[in-house]
């Protein structure tokens, strides 16, 4: 813990600002019912109503308060990514760290399988599967965390074969340990470093990801407040020259560059690299 | 070591095929029932399921899909009843007149931007191309599309905000209806480009042979031109194929902000309808596009780099 202070304190102020913004976001997530001036579905006045006193970013396009949704918004998008990514690297990250250490056959299967789900574009993936198994929210979690739990099982793969060839790893081995506690003990603590940094970068991914699906009416569905659908219910006040839909995008972007910024700060930290 | 590749290749394709395909048994119950709801009765599912041919088994009806597809009938849409090969074959034009416009555009672009910035490394249009650059990359294409509509329609007024184009469209206006759409495929496209050919141009910068040239009092322009490029060649050129990849993917995107007919509407359209035929059939034919194009780009490398040939 006083190690991950002292790191912290080296942290350029890049860094500083995208911790700042995500720590922001989070209080944000969290505290949303009690931010927010309306309900997250509260129909308060009629639709597209300008920006005024009462409803500070107006109302969209069944009259409910945006700026209540966009900090609803906040809890159920960064949630959902959160929570997908986290499954995602579990599974990928296990099953990844024990192809590598294992290696054989484990290894070969596992190896062709994602080289299958890796040759289709995830975008193209994803729609088939909620093609067959329709938009609700669980079944989203679910095909995206097994579409990204390749990418993280690549990774975590390459990583237990170079760390297999070890000493230690072949002195615990000999002791005779179990698969478990090689995993687990020997091989995550020293694989830790690089599955965080890519534990930040796919979250952003699959943050925009959804965003995207949600966008193109397959994600989180209505009345669910989401930033991705945001735009997409009000995308017609742009013709207008209002900005407002822009503004749940832009929240979108922001949080992906603070994240990412934190990410370069990480790699760049574990690797030693200076460009 | 390249026929190598082309096999790897089809056989990736065939797999995709079959994960195509097969996923569809991984529904519970089947699109017979589907297609009737709660209100079907056993009878009607039965013929449902036999004008479909889902009372053969899986093996050979995954047979007679590949069959019919190589021969260019993709079997009929659920919704409509038209075969899709007709339905499809319009829009898949459309979308490649769109990414075909955006990789006119994108490639020259980009590919100078990098060159240009490592030209002037670590100077002030460096620095701008790279802060341009990492923009580009944060921000979901949806935003780009709609901070374009509001720039160049609500403001600029010179661009249209919908791309709708019929099959007879002359060149000029379908030109000028996808000018914004082009536009955001670009940003989102020449952004990566643009970094990967700065990082192979400076990587080859590095080398001795450079330094030496250097030293000789050449012109810098005709360093990068003649003597780092040709080096740098074979990184540029994959990435400048495997982000047409991209652009097939990023089609899907941009062609609902815009209304544009082509497949990726058509594939996100039937997905909210759950037509499960065109689904398959539209993404077998991105993940065949996808497929052929990353072959491409491993192929032209080892064109462009005869070393590779002699490395395994």
């Amino acid at each position: 813990m006083s190690r991950a202070l002292e790191l912290l304190k080296t942290a350029p102020a890049s860094a500083r600002i995208g911790m700042a913004v995500v720590a922001g976001y989070g209080v944000v997530a969290v505290l949303a019912p009690s931010l927010a001036p309306y309900g997250e579905t509260q129909i308060v006045g009629l639709e597209f109503a300008d920006w005024s006193a009462q409803h500070w970013l107006g109302t969209d396009d069944l009259g409910r308060d945006v700026l209540s949704r966009l900090l609803y918004g906040a809890r159920n998008t960064i949630g959902i990514a959160l929570l997908t990514t986290l499954i995602a690297s579990a599974l990928g990250g296990v099953t990844g760290l024990a192809a590598g250490t294992l290696r054989g056959w484990v290894d070969q299967v596992l190896g062709r399988v994602v080289d299958v789900l890796m040759a289709v574009p995830s975008l193209i993936l994803t729609l088939l599967m909620l093609a067959i198994f329709g938009t609700s929210i669980f079944s989203m979690i679910a095909i995206i965390a097994v579409i990204e739990s390749t990418r993280i099982f690549r990774l975590a793969r390459s990583l237990a074969l170079g760390i297999g060839m070890l000493d230690y790893v072949t002195t615990a081995r000999l002791r005779g340990e179990g698969l478990t506690w090689i995993i687990f003990c020997e091989v995550l603590p020293n694989a830790a470093a690089p599955l965080i940094a890519e534990f930040g970068l796919r979250f952003c991914f699959v943050f925009l990801f959804i965003a995207t699906l949600s966008f193109l009416g397959l994600g989180i569905q209505p009345p669910t407040a989401d930033w991705g659908s945001m735009v997409r219910d009000n995308a017609t006040l742009i013709a207008y020259g209002q900005m407002s839909p822009l503004i749940p995008a832009g929240a979108i972007a922001l949080l992906t560059m603070a994240v990412n910024v934190i990410v370069d700060w990480l790699v760049h930290q574990s690797s030693g690299l200076k460009e | 070591m390249i026929l190598g590749r082309l096999g790897l290749g089809v056989m990736t394709l065939a797999a995709v095929s079959a994960v195509v395909f097969f996923s569809m048994a991984l529904l519970p119950g089947d699109i017979a029932q589907q297609m009737l709801g709660q209100a079907g009765t056993p009878e009607a599912v039965t013929n449902i399921r036999h004008d479909l041919g889902l009372d053969r088994p899986i093996g050979e009806r995954y047979l007679a899909w590949m069959y019919g597809i190589l021969h260019g009938d993709f079997g009929r849409s659920l919704a409509s009843g038209r075969p899709i090969a007709e339905i499809a074959r319009g829009r898949l034009m459309n979308t490649l007149f769109l990414a075909g416009f955006a990789a006119i555009v994108s490639i020259p672009l980009s590919v100078g931007l990098g060159i240009l910035a490592a030209l002037y490394r670590r100077r002030p249009a460096d620095i701008a191309i790279n802060l341009f650059t990492l923009l580009a990359i944060s921000l979901p294409e949806f935003l780009i599309a709609y901070l374009l509509i509001y720039l160049f329609t609500v403001k600029a007024r010179w661009a249209p905000s919908l791309a709708v184009v019929g099959a007879d469209s002359p060149l000029p206006e379908r030109l000028h209806k996808t000018v914004l759409p082009v536009m955001t495929l670009t940003l989102a496209v020449a952004a990566h480009m643009t970094r990967l050919t700065r990082a192979a141009i400076v990587n080859v910068l590095s080398s001795p042979y450079i330094e030496m040239a250097r030293l000789k009092g050449l012109h810098p322009w005709r360093i990068i031109v003649r003597h780092a490029l040709p080096n740098a060649l074979g990184p540029i050129v994959s990435v400048v194929v495997l982000n047409l990849a991209y652009l097939i993917v990023g089609v899907v995107v941009v062609e609902v902000v815009f209304t544009y007919p082509g497949l990726g509407q058509l594939m996100v359209d039937s997905v909210s309808k759950r037509d499960v035929p065109v689904v398959q059939a539209s993404c077998l034919i991105f993940a065949a596009t996808y497929i052929t194009l990353n072959l491409l780009a491993d192929v032209m490398s080892i064109v462009c780099d005869p070393r590779l040939l002699n490395r395994s």
